[in-house]
C-alpha cells in the first residue's frame, strides 16, 4: 500500500516576462489502486502538476510538499523519483535518436530493478506487452518515439507503465491524439495495470471520454493553479454536460 | 577561378592564412607541410589476412593518378615514387571486408605513405584501414572506382595519445560506379583528413560517413570536397561529432561543387556537433557552389547543440541515472553512422572507445 501525498505545492516557470507562479497551492492525495482524474481546462496547471512531481528542471517548487510513503520526494532526482514508484506518462514523449525501445526498455528495467532482468523472461515480458497493446514486433527495433505516430506514443508509454510497474502512475493527456480504438487499447492498458499491480493512478485530461474506458474513483476540478472541486464519478458527468467555465471565471 | 578551386598545383608551404588551413595548427603537424619533417618509408599499412583471390597488394613505383593542391601530399609525391597498390580485379566480388591495419608505434619519424586502390570495372568489395597504435604519418591515398564498381572504403582511427595524421583520401568515381566511406576519428593528437571524391562519369553515387569524437587537446579536422564535374551523380554526406574536455577542437568542412556540366546532380551534406562540455569547439563549414540550375537538389544543414533537457530527462524519468542516460544519448547519437560499419567486432569496439573518452572527458557527470 502506497500514499502519495501532495500538500499546498506552488510552482512557478521562469520566463521573460520574470518568475510566473503556475500551481498556487495544491493538495491531493493518491493511494494504492485509488484511480483520480484531474480535469481542467488548457492552461489551467495540470501538465505542470504532472512534471512537477516527476522532476523536470524547468518547474521551481517555491512551496509545499510532496511525499511517497513519506519520503521526500522533492529532495529526490528524477530517476530516484522513478526508483521510489513514479512513473509519468508524458503527453508529449521525446524522441530519442539511436536508441532503439527494446534497448531503451532494458535499460529502465534495469535500473528499476537494481538487476539485468534475465533474457529470456524478460524478452517474453515484452512481447506479452507488445502483443496486450496490439503493437507490431518490429516496433522494439525502432527508435524510442523516433517517427511513431500519437497513437504509438502512446501506447509506448503504456506498454513502459505495464512493465515497470510504477506504484504511482501519472498519466499526463494519455487520451490526446487517439482514436476511438487507441483510445480503448490504451485504456485496457491502464486497467491491467490497476489489476495487476495495484497502481495508484492520476488521470490529467481535458475530456470526460476516456473516463469511460477508465473509472476514476474521484474527480478533481483543476482551475487557476489549484483544485476548486472535488467529488465522485458524478462531476465528470457535470463536466461533460455543463464544460468548465464556472470554475475558470470563477 | 572559383573559391573551391585551386592552382597552387606546386609544391609549396602553407602559412596559415590559406582557407584550406585556416583551422589547422600548423605548428602541430611535425613539419610535414613545410619540408623539416625528416620522411622515412615505413610501409606501416599491413594485410591482415591473405587476401582473396582476385584482390592483390603489390609495392610499385607509380605517379599519382591525378595532381592535388594539398601541401602535404605533394610532399609526400614528391618523397616517394613508391606506392602499396591495392588491386580488385575486373568483375571480382568480395563478400568478406578486406582488413588492413597500421599498429605499430614510432614517434622519432615521420611516415609519408602512398597508397592506391584499384578498384576495376564492375568489381565490388569492403576495404577497412584500421589505423591504431602511435605514428606520425602524412598520407597520400588515390581511390580509383572502375565503372559499375562498387567500393565500401572504412578508415578508423583509434589512435594513441601521440599520433599526428593528415591523410588525402581522394576518390575518382567512374560511370555507374558507387563509391561509400565510413571515416571514423576517435584517437590522435591531430587529425586531418581531406575525403575528396571526383565524379568522373555520369551516374555515379557517393555517400560519405563520418564520426568523431575529440577530447581535451585533441584537433580533429574532415575537410570534405566533392566535386561534381559530370552529369547525373548523387552524393550524401552525414558528419557527426562529439567534443567534450578543455580545447577539444573539431573543425568539419563539407565543399560541394556543381560544375556547369553537372546537370542532374543531387546532393545533401549534413554535419551534427555535439557539445558536451565548456572549453570545446566545433567549427561547421558547409560550402555549396552551384554552376547550373538544372539539378534534382543540393542541400546543406550544420547543427552544434549540447545534450537535450527533454531527452535527458525523459529517459531519467525511467529510473535511468543521469550517467546512463548521457551516455544512451551519446551512443544514439552515434548509432546512426557506427551501425554502417556492418562489423560487430569494430562498432563495439568503437561504442566502448566512445564509451570511455566521455568518461575519461567527465562529460557524463553534468
Amino acid at each position: 500500500m502506497s500514499t502519495l501525498e501532495i500538500r499546498g505545492l506552488k510552482v512557478s516557470v521562469t520566463t521573460e516576462n520574470g518568475d510566473v507562479e503556475i500551481l498556487k497551492g495544491v493538495d491531493l492525495t493518491i493511494k494504492s489502486g485509488e484511480t483520480h482524474a484531474i480535469m481542467g481546462p488548457n492552461g489551467s496547471g495540470k501538465s505542470t502538476l504532472a512534471y512537477s512531481i516527476a522532476g523536470h528542471p524547468k518547474y521551481t517548487i517555491t512551496g509545499g510538499t510532496v511525499t511517497l510513503d513519506g519520503a521526500d520526494v522533492l529532495e529526490m532526482s528524477v530517476d530516484e523519483r522513478a526508483k521510489a514508484g513514479l512513473f509519468l506518462a508524458m503527453q508529449y514523449p521525446v524522441e530519442v535518436p539511436g536508441v532503439s525501445v527494446s534497448n531503451f526498455l532494458r535499460t529502465a528495467a534495469t535500473a528499476l530493478r537494481g538487476e539485468a532482468p534475465k533474457l529470456r523472461e524478460w524478452v517474453g515480458e515484452v512481447k506479452g506487452a507488445m502483443e496486450a497493446l496490439k503493437m507490431d514486433p518490429s516496433f522494439a527495433s525502432r527508435n524510442v518515439n523516433e517517427g511513431f505516430s500519437g497513437g504509438e506514443k502512446k501506447r509506448h508509454e503504456i506498454m513502459q507503465l505495464e512493465l515497470l510497474k510504477p506504484k504511482i502512475a501519472i498519466l499526463d493527456e494519455t487520451d490526446s491524439g487517439l482514436d476511438v480504438d487507441a483510445l480503448r487499447v490504451v485504456s485496457e492498458g491502464v486497467n491491467r495495470a490497476k489489476e495487476n499491480s495495484n497502481v495508484g493512478v492520476l488521470l490529467i485530461t481535458h475530456y470526460t471520454r476516456i473516463l469511460k474506458y477508465i473509472k476514476p474513483d474521484f474527480v478533481h476540478v483543476f482551475a487557476n493553479g489549484k483544485i476548486v472541486e472535488e467529488g465522485g464519478p458524478e462531476l465528470a458527468d457535470k463536466l461533460e454536460a455543463q464544460g468548465y467555465e464556472e470554475y475558470v471565471n470563477a | 577561378m572559383t573559391s573551391l578551386q585551386s592552382n597552387v598545383l606546386e609544391i609549396h608551404t602553407p602559412q596559415g592564412r590559406e582557407e584550406a588551413w585556416r583551422f589547422t595548427p600548423l605548428k602541430r603537424l611535425a613539419g610535414m607541410h613545410d619540408g623539416s619533417a625528416v620522411a622515412s618509408l615505413l610501409n606501416s599499412l599491413k594485410p591482415v589476412q591473405a587476401l582473396p583471390s582476385g584482390v592483390s597488394f603489390d609495392t610499385v613505383e607509380a605517379d599519382a593518378f591525378s595532381p592535388t593542391d594539398d601541401a602535404i601530399t605533394q610532399r609526400i609525391r614528391a618523397f616517394s615514387k613508391t606506392v602499396q597498390r591495392l588491386t580488385i580485379s575486373k568483375d571480382t566480388e568480395i563478400a568478406q571486408p578486406i582488413h588492413f591495419s597500421r599498429s605499430m608505434r614510432d614517434l622519432d619519424s615521420v611516415e609519408f605513405a602512398r597508397i592506391q586502390i584499384v578498384v576495376e570495372p564492375h568489381a565490388k568489395a569492403t576495404v577497412i584501414f584500421e589505423n591504431s597504435g602511435d605514428l606520425r604519418i602524412g598520407e597520400d591515398l588515390e581511390i580509383q572506382v572502375g565503372a559499375g564498381a562498387h567500393l565500401t572504403f572504412i578508415s578508423l582511427q583509434e589512435w594513441g595519445a601521440s599520433s599526428i595524421h593528415a591523410a588525402r583520401h581522394n576518390a575518382v568515381v567512374e560511370r555507374d560506379a558507387t563509391f561509400n566511406s565510413i571515416i571514423v576519428t576517435v584517437g590522435g593528437s591531430l587529425v586531418r583528413l581531406l575525403p575528396t571524391v571526383e565524379f568522373a562519369g555520369p551516374g555515379s553515387s557517393a555517400e560519405l560517413l563520418g564520426v568523431y569524437f575529440a577530447t581535451a587537446g585533441q584537433f580533429f579536422e574532415h575537410r570534405i570536397f566533392v566535386d561534381h564535374l559530370v552529369p547525373q551523380a548523387k552524393s550524401r554526406v552525414n558528419y557527426k561529432g562529439a567534443l567534450a574536455g578543455q580545447d577539444a577542437h573539431t573543425v568539419w568542412i563539407g565543399d560541394v561543387f556543381i560544375r556547369a556540366a553537372a546537370e542532374g546532380t543531387d546532393t545533401y551534406e549534413l554535419n551534427r556537433n555535439l557539445l558536451l562540455s565548456d572549453g570545446a569547439r566545433a567549427d561547421s563549414v558547409p560550402n555549396l557552389e552551384i554552376e547550373t540550375g538544372e539539378i534534382v537538389g543540393a542541400g546543406h544543414a550544420s547543427t552544434t547543440g549540447r545534450f537535450d533537457d527533454e531527452q535527458l530527462f525523459y529517459l531519467m524519468s525511467r529510473g535511468i541515472n543521469s550517467a546512463d542516460a548521457r551516455r544512451l544519448v551519446v551512443r544514439g547519437f552515434f548509432t546512426e553512422i557506427v551501425s554502417q560499419i556492418k562489423d560487430q567486432v569494430i562498432e563495439d569496439r568503437i561504442m566502448a572507445r566512445i564509451d570511455d573518452e566521455l568518461a575519461k572527458a567527465g562529460a557524463i557527470n553534468g
